[in-house]
This record gives C-alpha cells, structure tokens and sequence, in this order.
C-alpha cells in the first residue's frame, strides 16, 4: 500500500524504541538486586547488611556477667541505673578479649563533673554541685565510690581513696 | 573473679544469643528474631534529661558518626517568661560535651531536648526517595541502604526534623538507624546504654510486657511537629509548647 | 559559628542543594519555554514567529541535551542513577525524571526536529561527502522517501506531536516545581502554586532565550531581524511575563496575609539574607524593569532601533531575573531552619564539583551544543518544509 511506504521512515523510528525498549528490560532482568521487592520497594538484602554493623558497646548485661561484685556493689545506690559504659566507654572489644584490652580509668575530674556539675538547666532533684567549692580540688573518688556514690554506712565510701570497689 | 566464657554463655540467655552473634562477626539474623513481632520506638522522658551529651558521644562511636554530623543530639531550650514563642536554643556541637553552666537564679524555664530520627511510621523521606534506597522495615525502623542511594539527599530536605544528612566521605544519606545491628540482638540502643538517667528508653509497642505501655497510660506524650502528620514514633513525656 | 545566626538544627548547617540544583530547573525551564514558543507557530498558528520555529527546536535540544549534567554532578554516586529507569519509586517526583527526561528528548523533540528536517537531511545527505553524509544517512534512518505524501504525513504527525509536546513540556518543567511544592517540611517550597510559578517562568525565559539567540544568530549571519517576528515573540514575553508576576505576586500577598508560624522567619530571610537576589534582582530589577519597558513598546509608537535595544534589555534581564526566581527557591529554602529560629550561609565553591566555575560551564555549553546543530541542521537552508508546502 503506498500509503504505508511512504510511512516506512516512521516504522524505522519506532523501531529505534522498540529495540531500546528490548534492551533495557534484558539489562533490568540482570541488574535489579534479587531481593528488591520482596518486603516492599526497597532491597530487602539491606537489612541483613544493617543489622550486621559490628558492635562497639558490648551492653551492661554482658559486663555483668563477669564483673559480679561490682554490679552487686551497684544495686545498693544511686548508680544503680547507670550502666557500666556510661562511665567506662564503649568495650566490646574488652569483653570480647579481657586480658588483651584493657580498659582506661575514667578521669573523675571530665566524666563526674559532666553529669553533676551545678546549672540551673538540670532538672531541679539531680544531684548536683559546684566541683570547685564543694571538693576543694580534690578527686571525687576520695570520698565517693563511683559504684555506689552515697556517703553514709551501707555505702562502703570514704575508705576507697583512688579506686572503686 | 575469673569466669570461663563457657559460664557467662549459660548465665545470660539474651546476651549470650547476641554474644555468639557479636564474637561470630557476621550472622544473618539472630535465630530468635521476627520481625513481624516487633514495632520499634523510643521514648524520651524530657524531666530526666540533665544535658550530660553521653548520648551524642555513644551514638558517635558506635556508628562511626562523622564529626560535624549527627544521628542524635540534644538541645538546650531556654524559655523565657516574657517570650513564650521565641525561645533560645542551643546545642554546642550537638551538645556531644554537654552544656555551659547557668547560673542559679536565672530569668525563666530551662530544660534539655534530646532529638533524633522519629522513625515515622508515615515518612516523608522514605516517600520522596526516587529509587527506594531508603524504607521503614517491616519492625518499624527506617533505614537507609547505603548500597543503593544516590546521594541526592532529597530525603534529607523532605525530613521536618533535620535528623538526615549526606555523609562527606560515602556520600550517601545517613541518620540514626535506631542501633538496628544491636535491638535485633536483645540489647539496646547505644544512647539508652549510655544515658545515666533513663531518659532515653527504646521501647518495643508490640511486646505487650515493655514498660512504654504503663507509661502511656500514666503519662501525656507528645511527638515533635504532630501537624505534620507523620506518625513519629519518639515520644516525648514533658514536652514543652516552645519546642521546635 | 561558621555563618550561622540563630539555632539552626546541626544537620541544616550545610546547604545540600547547591548552585546546581538552582541550574538544572532554569535549564529545563529554557527548553520548556523554547519549546512552547515553537507551539506557537506550530499548533496554534501564529504565523509572524515562524522565522523561530526551527531555531526554538533546536536551541531546546541543546539545553535539553545538558540538562541532566548538572544532575549527575551534584548527585552523591551519579553511577548509580540508571537505578532511577529500573527502580524507580511511584511516590517519588523525582523518579519519573529518567522517563519524563526521555520521553521528552526522544518522543517529542527529537522526533519533531527529524519530522520538520527530514527532507533536508535526506538532500543533505545526498550532496555531501564523508563523515558529514555518515551522519545524515544515519540520521535519514536509511529512509531516502522525500514524496510529496510521505512528506505530507510528517506535516501531520510533526503536528501530534507538537500537541503532545505542550504538556510534556509542562510534565518536564512542572514535576520540578512539584518535587519543592510537595515538600510539608519546607514552608518556603511548600506550595500548590510552586509548579504553576515554575512553568509560567520557564515559559518566559525560553521565549527570551530564543528571542535574544534569534536576535544573535541573525546578526551573525548579515541578516536582516524580523521584526514583525520579534514583536510578537516579545508580546507574548510581555503578557506570559505579567502572568508569572502576577503568581508570584499571590504567593507573596496570601504568606503575608496568612501569617502562618514560618511567616517571621521567612520575612527576615527576605529582608535580610535574600534582599538582594530577591528583592533588588528578581523584583525591581529582573521584573519591574522589564515590565515596564515593554509596557511601553505595547503601548507607544518606539522606533525600530529603539525597539530592538529595549527587547534585548529585557530579554536579558528576564533571563537574569529567572534564575534570580529559582536560587531564592532553592537556595532561599534552604537557608533558614526547620526550627525557624535561625539561618546559614551558602558558601558556594569555586573550582569543585558542585562550584561557580561548573556551573558557568554548564550555561556555556549548550550554547556550544547549539552551535554544533546549527552547523549540522541549520535552520534556513534554500527552503524549509514549511515554505515549500506554502509554496513560498
């Protein structure tokens, strides 16, 4: 028919899109992830790769499965709620290997003094104190055991001059 | 005080599970672990914040948070009696060291305001993302597939709450993930770990035994900016009007 | 601290959107706008613009054809963005950019120009030699059918397509307006007019574009200008331009009627932060000004000279003033905080990837991308299509 010859050069133009059209669906079938999808519009292989970031806080259970003493002294006061890590940093690699990483001393004079340095922005019960007038430069642990901080008898305090029990 | 690893194993079910996982390098899934079985959220209880920035700092080191960014910070809110829609806030490098004292006896209200990702159950960001890099998974926590973003960071101005950014080195979007790698393992997250006063709290709202449910009941909770309808899931007990 | 006044939110410190991102839109709005002048002619018959017809479809290519660099520069990974063709996300707007993108180029424009110049690329590739026939014989698709009948049907589909064109033109320019008028976080881009005041926009800043290249092309080749031609190319400026004013104008009136609770925050961004790029270059400058003067030619008798010299003012300051229109969109946007109690600097870069010195390259190069079809399809050979039809 000549009307479609002389249509011809369209059909070659809409050949050019069926072709790409071929193309892409054969390069899509290779390059989508396989389990993209499978929970909703996203890589469902993502969150499998998410959840296994490695630790570097290893959680206050773990802690206390060995520290035992330390976590009974714990119970008794005001720290109780005050996991192990809040004050001695992230260690899981210490758990992980206990006599090869060793964990550093917190320095009382930063760590005390962020929490329970004296600002009329905590909240009003907190405890709190101006560190220079209220231990005269002294370190906090000469009269407070960071495990159990109260001073009174139960507590075990002053006597632990340098170092907790 | 020498205990075998053997004995702490038997000792502690849950963290012996994530234990094996941790010292294993790389599981796929903690067998004790469906998704469907839980909800993720936090609740952040506003009274008990003391502004310390324990958490800013845990939640750096456990995630390797680019200086200059971050997955979580708090802000110092100082609401004065006269201007009760303009408030002064401040958060000195996302308060990561804490805050500069106030002395006694200052003029108007002052309280600490931890923030984060809200981990919406409607998001904005998860909508807008033009491939599917990121997504709220099916416990409810919304993560980003690093593999797979772009980096055009149209989720990052799609979030009401500027809890995104574009990571400098990968280049990819990154926010708070809700410590994933370690609530599918039993523990908590690194900021709940390390917060000293139990102001930050992870809560589960499909494990009908997790404290939020009392909570709920006793408390009134809020979540940030609620006209914009996204289904937060951070609850904030105390929250003053003046935040932002 | 490093520009910021006020509380920003610590992640808002860093302007993610940068002076990229306010080219991309003014350059798909160049080709929506080109492309709508060309429509003029085409569909709906105004005859005194046909001198641009060809020039409009050309000049929308080459912009077109750079349109997707500054993307690609500013996106994090640029590799992975054929994930957009093969997962793209249906809540997205900014996902149905590869498919718009390319329906765009090769349904309506390329195919169009191949439609108007087929027979020329057919003689064309007859009477040169070497690479130049090479790439006209590839371009004829092999197909050296120039009959009057085979001629006739591209008239009539050149047509559908053109009509199809107009709102893919809209669909190309407005989903960007969209991609910020759907965002609820932002108060400044959050706006059922954002697409609207973008479309009507572009549209004025193609016609200009093209005016002012006519206006070039022309002088370059010892020609004499049309002016029926760009009287009416600058009187559908005028009224298209009083149009955007007037959008932009109730966005402006209804935020400071409604007062909502960004309005104090946004007004002093404006005053202070935005006065100059907003105030003084978009508004007096950019649009008062232009408004004005061809007010003038509309309405008083100015001589051919004149006129010419006040088109290319205006012309240059429509240009000016738009992309004035799109850096106070999305720079302004994101200046300020989410907390609406503090605002940024936006430190643009000279020389990295996302700097100064790229994106003058990028407004350079379609030029140069023009120069080339100019030269491979010039727009006035012996007779066009249209002229032998008419019988000219």
């Amino acid at each position: 028919m000549s009307a479609l010859k002389d249509a011809g050069h369209l059909f070659r133009f809409a050949g050019l899109f069926v072709i790409a059209f071929v193309v892409f669906l054969v390069v899509r079938s290779y390059v989508v992830p396989k389990t993209f999808g499978q929970y909703g519009h996203y890589r469902a292989a993502a969150i499998g790769e998410i959840a296994d970031h490695p630790m570097k806080f290893a959680g206050h259970e773990t802690c206390e499965a060995c520290h035992t003493d330390i976590a009974d002294t714990k119970t008794k006061g005001a720290h109780a709620h005050v996991n192990c890590e809040a004050c001695h940093g992230a260690l899981a690699a210490h758990a992980n290997d206990p006599t090869s990483v060793t964990p550093v001393k917190p320095d009382t004079a930063v760590l005390c003094a962020r929490c329970h340095t004296a600002s009329a922005a905590k909240p009003k019960g907190f405890p709190q104190v101006d560190p220079a007038d209220h231990s005269s430069g002294a370190p906090c642990q000469t009269c407070h055991n960071p495990h159990s901080p109260g001073i009174g008898a139960d507590t075990g305090a002053s006597a632990a001059k340098g170092g907790a029990q | 005080m020498n205990i075998s690893r053997r004995h702490l194993l038997v000792l502690l079910p849950a963290a012996a599970v994530a234990w094996k996982h941790v010292l294993a390098g790389t599981p796929q899934d903690s067998p004790n672990y469906q998704m469907s079985e839980h909800w993720w959220g936090m609740l952040i209880d506003i009274p008990k914040c003391i502004g310390c920035g324990n958490c800013v700092r845990a939640c750096q080191t456990e995630n390797d948070v680019p200086d200059g960014f971050f997955r979580t910070w708090v802000e110092r809110y100082h609401r004065s009696d006269i201007h009760l829609e303009n408030p002064e806030v401040i958060s000195p490098d996302g308060g990561k060291e804490g805050f500069p004292p106030v002395p006694e006896g200052a003029e108007g209200d002052y309280f600490f305001v931890p923030k984060m990702c809200n981990h919406c159950s409607d998001s904005p960001c998860t909508q807008v993302c033009p491939v599917g890099a990121t997504f709220i998974s099916p416990d409810g926590v919304v993560l980003i597939d690093q593999k797979y973003c772009l980096g055009c960071a149209y989720c990052v101005q799609a979030c009401p709450y500027g809890c995104r950014y574009i990571h400098p080195t990968k280049k990819v979007a990154d926010k708070c993930t809700l410590c994933y790698h370690r609530i599918t393992k039993g523990l908590t997250t690194a900021c709940c770990e390390a917060c000293p006063t139990g102001a930050r709290q992870l809560a589960d709202l499909k494990n009908p035994n997790d404290p939020i449910h009392a909570f709920l009941k006793t408390h009134s909770v809020q979540v940030l900016k609620p006209q914009m309808a996204t289904g937060a899931k951070a609850f904030y007990n105390g929250l003053d009007g003046s935040v932002r | 601290m490093n520009g910021v006044v006020g509380y920003m939110y610590p992640n808002e410190v860093t302007l993610y959107w940068s002076v990229l991102i306010v080219l991309y839109p003014f350059i798909t709005g160049l080709v929506a706008g080109a492309f709508i002048l060309a429509s003029l002619e085409r569909v709906f018959r105004v005859e005194a613009v046909k001198p641009t017809y060809r020039l409009a479809l050309l000049t929308a290519l080459a912009f077109l054809l750079d349109a997707p660099l500054p993307l690609q520069l500013h996106l994090g990974h640029p590799e992975r963005s054929p994930e957009m063709y093969f997962t793209p996300h249906s809540t997205s707007a900014m996902a149905m950019f590869g498919y718009v993108y390319l329906w765009y180029l090769m349904a309506v424009l390329v195919f169009e120009i191949w439609l108007d110049y087929r027979r020329d690329i057919v003689l064309w590739s007859q009477e040169s030699k070497g690479l130049l026939r090479v790439i006209y014989k590839i371009m004829s698709l092999g197909s050296s059918n120039i009959s009057e009948r085979s001629l006739h049907i591209d008239e009539r589909v050149g047509w559908v397509v053109t009509l199809v064109g107009i709102p893919s033109a809209f669909l190309l320019h407005g989903y960007v307006g969209f991609i910020f008028g759907s965002l609820k976080a932002n108060p400044w881009w959050s706006s059922p007019l954002m697409p609207v005041v973008f479309i009507f926009s572009a549209m004025v800043s193609g016609i200009a574009a093209v005016m002012l290249i006519y206006m070039a092309v022309t002088k370059l080749r010892r020609q004499s200008i049309d002016m029926r031609c760009i009287d009416t190319v600058a009187m559908y400026m005028f009224y298209i331009f009083i149009i955007d004013f007037s959008l932009e104008m109730l966005d402006l009136v209804h935020r400071i009627y409604e007062a909502d609770e960004s309005f104090r925050s946004l007004d002093f961004m404006v005053h202070t932060k935005l006065f100059f790029s907003q105030i003084v270059v978009q508004i007096i400058i950019g649009t008062l000004v232009p408004l004005v003067l061809l007010f003038i030619t509309q309405v008083a008798r100015i001589r051919e000279v004149i006129r010419k010299r006040i088109y290319v003012l205006c012309g240059c300051l429509i240009l000016i003033s738009v992309f004035a229109m799109r850096w106070n969109v999305v720079i302004g946007g994101q200046l300020f905080s989410k907390s609406f109690l503090g605002y940024t600097t936006y430190k643009m870069d000279l020389v990295t990837r996302e700097g100064l010195f790229v994106a003058i390259g990028l407004t350079i190069l379609p030029l140069v991308f023009l120069s080339v079809l100019l030269k491979l399809l010039p727009p006035w050979p012996e007779k066009t299509l249209h002229e032998v039809a008419a019988g000219d």
